[in-house]
């Protein structure tokens, strides 16, 4: 490094060393990505074509799995409920969102600790969520029986043992939780608007819901786009909350791909359909992230 | 072979040739200015200079040594940036000895250069402090003082005063010249300001697209542009530049130019240059300070010629008023004294002082006179 | 507009707004409410209907049983073994996917070739694949490993699976940092490491905060990987939690639960509540720009 070193023949080893330093630097990551990201999407997707039950065996079947996997009863049921349940909690999570970020626009006295408050369910982990709902929707000493108590003795409120409502509870539970993110996405999109073109449509006359629906909403487009990606792979990859909430249950009324998978491949040895329904939660993820990856980057270019 | 010399140097991205060969050879103690509009090449040959993008082919040497594959820090060069990239966490001493830690120079001897160049540079009462605390000016002299610690074979400035607001940028201009005739560096300076060019260069590298248009002193390049880029672009207000004919007029070539009011003027040559050319359609190029109020032309001149031509505008600027008028299709300004009574609407005696007139070939844009 | 704004802080509307706005607050403190007064209360009163009711009987014996006595899993050890797996393995794992982050960020961003855009979508999209993907094949490969059911194998997954999102967060920041400081510090004579060392990371600051309370948040509370590659010794507390609330024999001792849910919740919630600002920045930038 010293200036004695100027004189030395270019090419030199140390010289080509120092050269390729930034590459160096960054091939542990690339070989840690290539082997346990894609190498094993590529083995998992291998594996989804094989006879595999306990232990990843080789065997070629083809697409048997996928067939098998969509003849299953229980996998119909996980993908119907993620369906449901992925649309309700995306929705309700953005309106909800939109709303509160749109009321604690409005110049509140106090508004760093009610954002404080309606935030705070994102840090806690969905085990603990899963819980806190899980005997607070319960009918035994949840809601139901504490209104009872109050005397409202016909009270009912019993979605969670309940086949054809378990599903909502999963619902209520998951917008619990990330709606208040939801809120300060839509809230810094908010601040972001240009505050003198809110001026010029309040002088254009503009009533305050005009000038939302017409002026503020529209321009929240990049806001919703990031919502949107945010909650649906949330949505698909969700695993934790149902286990802690409902364990899938009652029955298989709340299993959802993720904990289909999960259950075909470690409790039911049946690997191979396990790594079928993984490649499907895999192309569904990937046909909303990657259009998004790739307009996020090339914009950056 | 020179100080500092740039010999068929290119630089290309891919298909993209950003830098077309280009020589320059730089003497010990020259104060060379790269100018140009942005994206001409000025910064990427100056980057090439000092190391931080590699040559595509051709070389580049500082005393006679070839700087291929040298790497910055061993060109023995220093670089004063746009932004002064002065490093946030470290005090200005701290900026101003890293180079020089780096290069393993002991700690009494940077502490004695530190204070040299503070000195110098009036810096010594902000040494403790961070960048952050300092203005615009100061974090100017800072970036020089860092530069200079290092005492290099030559000095890189990369659009170092566009920073700075219009008054300030012109007492550091005044600085940096002093600097250089007191120090005799050698210095290569990057600037989009062609007045900063005409004011600190020993000689001038007009670039555009890729080239150098015109290598010279700031004189050449002001009275003789090689082209009519040029001659656009060095000089303000710009070099008037419009379309006239060579006729013969008293046996000399004269320029016949159109008037707004629809009239000819022929406007006799200075020069014969141009006698085997009557009849060829010219751009006729002149600075506005040589189109003039009568009494205003310049007194030494052999060559003031009148023509009556009607004011379009006046632009009262202090010490002069423009004055414009339009001749063959194109605006022309004229720097008229400031107390000449004139009017938009008048038409006025101009005097032209054909000894600074040049002539260009509408094709191929190249001076032919 | 100030006239306008200071008339209407009475009004009706205003007075509904803030109404909302409380209706909200309580909407999102119900759960923790629950969680908290049910922790302080003998089971008795749980069962009897009580749940939203203050405890009459205060008692902090469902937090001692939580962390040191109730059952979980096959054995009574109470919470507290699998409190610190996971802080043994949320430590190491934090650190070494934030120093690697701030090592990819800055060849990214300062030493970026071609190809490299491309490359860290690659590393993006790592970020967002649905875990039961590797599930598999990383269950293989801890055991190839010799890492198999214990804390270094759930370092290991959380490191790994960590890089894209703390190599995200380091290159939006290197991106806005001046490159002219890099190069002038190329000119200074300092090279790759000395730039990194002495120029970048002094103002890394912000970010690091960013990184770190990601993705402390996001190891501490993961389930599936924990549940995936633990052994019952080396589970980390969020599995322990389920096991304690799933287990099936004896009463259901909600309040025990409870205590251990907030035991669980704690160190996320404490850093939320000490750092939000830096926690809502981390959120915001793992879900917008790439």
């Amino acid at each position: 490094m010293s200036i004695s070193e100027t004189a030395n023949p270019r090419g030199s080893v140390v010289d080509r060393l120092r050269d390729a330093l930034p590459k160096l630097v960054l091939s542990p990551t690339v070989a840690i990505v290539a082997i346990f990201v894609y190498g094993f999407i590529f083995f998992t997707l291998y594996l989804s074509f094989t006879d595999s039950r306990i232990l990843p065996s080789f065997g070629w079947v083809g697409w048997k799995n996928f067939e098998n996997l969509f003849r299953i009863r229980a996998w119909d049921t996980a993908v119907w409920n993620l369906v449901i349940f992925g649309s309700l909690y995306i929705v309700v999570c953005c309106v909800l969102g939109l709303l509160l970020a749109i009321l604690l626009d409005q110049r509140i006295r106090a508004e760093g600790f009610i954002r404080t408050i309606y935030l705070y369910p994102m840090a806690l982990s969905f085990i603990v969520t899963g819980v806190a709902w899980k005997w607070f929707l319960d009918p035994g000493i949840g809601i139901e029986a504490v209104v009872q108590g109050w005397g409202w003795t016909s009270f009912e409120f019993n979605w969670i043992k309940d086949r054809e409502m378990a599903i909502y509870t999963i619902v209520i539970a998951a917008v619990w939780q990330t709606s208040g993110f939801v809120m300060a996405m839509f809230l810094a999109g908010l601040r972001g608007i240009d505050s003198e073109m809110m001026k010029a449509a309040q002088i254009d006359g503009a009533s305050t819901f005009a000038l939302y629906r017409r002026i503020v909403i529209p321009q929240l487009r990049p806001a919703f786009m990031s919502a949107f990606v945010v909650l649906a792979h949330m949505a698909i990859k969700s695993y934790d909350l149902v286990i802690a909430l409902t364990g899938g249950g009652p029955g298989t009324a709340t299993e959802l791909p993720a904990t289909f998978m999960y259950s075909y491949t470690f409790t039911r040895n049946q690997m191979g359909i396990g790594a079928a329904s993984a490649v499907i939660m895999l192309m569904t993820i990937a046909a909303i992230i990657v259009p998004y990856l790739w307009s996020e980057l090339r914009e950056k270019k | 072979m020179g100080f500092l010399d740039i010999k068929q140097a290119t630089k290309s991205y891919g298909a993209l040739q950003v830098l077309q060969e280009t020589d320059i050879s730089v003497e010990e103690g020259e104060f060379l200015v790269l100018v140009g509009p942005s994206g001409c090449g000025k910064s990427t040959l100056l980057n090439m200079i000092a190391g931080l993008e590699d040559i595509t082919s051709g070389e580049i040497a500082i005393r006679g040594k070839s700087m291929n594959g040298v790497k910055p820090a061993d060109r023995n060069i220093a670089m004063v940036f746009q932004s002064y990239a002065l490093y946030p966490n470290m005090t200005v001493r701290g900026n101003i000895s890293f180079g020089m830690e780096m290069h393993g120079i002991q700690k009494q001897e940077r502490e004695k250069r530190i204070d040299q160049v503070s000195d110098l540079l009036q810096i010594s009462h902000l040494l403790d402090r961070k960048p952050g605390q300092l203005s615009g000016g100061q974090r100017q002299r800072v970036a020089m003082g860092r530069a200079l610690v290092r005492e290099p074979d030559v000095f890189l400035f990369d659009e170092p005063l566009s920073n700075l607001d219009a008054k300030l940028r012109v007492d550091m201009r005044t600085e940096i010249k002093k600097l250089h005739q007191k120090l005799g560096t050698t210095i290569v300076y990057v600037t989009h300001d062609q007045i900063e060019a005409l004011t600190l260069s020993t000689r001038i590298a007009v670039m555009f697209g890729g080239y150098v248009q015109q290598l010279g002193t700031p004189k050449e390049i002001y009275d003789n542009p090689a082209n009519m880029f040029v001659a656009g672009f060095m000089g303000s207000p710009s070099m008037n530049l419009f379309p006239a004919k060579v006729v013969s007029g008293d046996g000399k070539p004269a320029a016949e130019i159109k008037l707004a009011d629809g009239k000819t003027a022929a406007v006799p040559f200075a020069k014969d240059a141009l006698a085997s050319s009557i009849g060829r359609d010219i751009i006729l190029g002149i600075r506005p300070e040589a189109i003039t109020d009568k009494d205003g032309a310049d007194r030494n001149s052999q060559a003031v010629h009148i023509v009556e031509a009607p004011v379009e505008v006046t632009e009262p600027a202090g010490s002069d008023t423009f004055v414009v008028s339009q001749i063959g299709g194109k605006d022309v300004t004229g720097r008229f004294r400031a107390d000449v009574a004139v009017n938009a609407g008048d038409v006025f005696p101009f005097a032209f002082n054909m000894e600074k007139a040049v002539a260009f070939d509408p094709k191929t844009e190249n001076r032919i006179a | 507009m100030s006239t306008a704004a200071k008339s209407s802080s009475f009004s009706a509307g205003r007075i509904i707004l803030y109404i909302l706005l409380l209706l909200f607050c309580i909407y999102y403190l119900l759960p923790l409410y629950v969680m908290v007064v049910n922790s302080l209360k003998p089971l008795s009163e749980i069962t009897a209907g009580g749940m939203m009711a203050l405890p009459r009987d205060w008692t902090a014996a469902p937090w001692f049983s939580a962390w040191s006595t109730a059952q979980v899993g096959v054995e009574a050890t109470g919470l507290r073994p699998y409190f610190l797996n996971s802080i043994i393995m949320v430590v190491p794992a934090v650190a070494l996917s934030t120093l690697v982050g701030a090592l990819n960020g800055y060849v990214l961003t300062k030493w970026a070739f071609k190809g490299s855009t491309i490359l860290f979508g690659l590393l993006l999209f790592g970020c967002f694949i649905p875990f039961q993907m590797v599930l598999i094949p990383m269950a293989r490969m801890l055991g190839l490993m010799g890492l198999a059911g214990s804390v270094p194998g759930l370092i290991f997954v959380h490191f790994v699976y960590g890089i894209g999102f703390s190599t995200l967060y380091f290159r939006n920041y290197y991106a806005a940092f001046p490159t002219e400081l890099v190069r002038a510090a190329q000119i200074d004579g300092a090279g790759f490491f000395r730039i990194f060392w002495r120029i970048l990371l002094p103002s890394s600051g912000p970010i690091a905060v960013v990184c770190i309370i990601w993705q402390f948040t996001n190891i501490w509370n993961d389930f599936l990987f924990g549940a995936s590659f633990s052994d019952f010794d080396s589970q980390p507390m969020t599995v322990a939690l389920n096991n304690l609330v799933q287990s099936s024999t004896g009463v259901k001792e909600y309040n025990v639960h409870f205590a251990g849910a907030i035991m669980a919740a704690l160190p996320t919630l404490l850093v939320y509540i000490v750092a939000g600002r830096y926690f809502v920045r981390g959120l915001m930038a793992g879900s917008v720009k790439g």
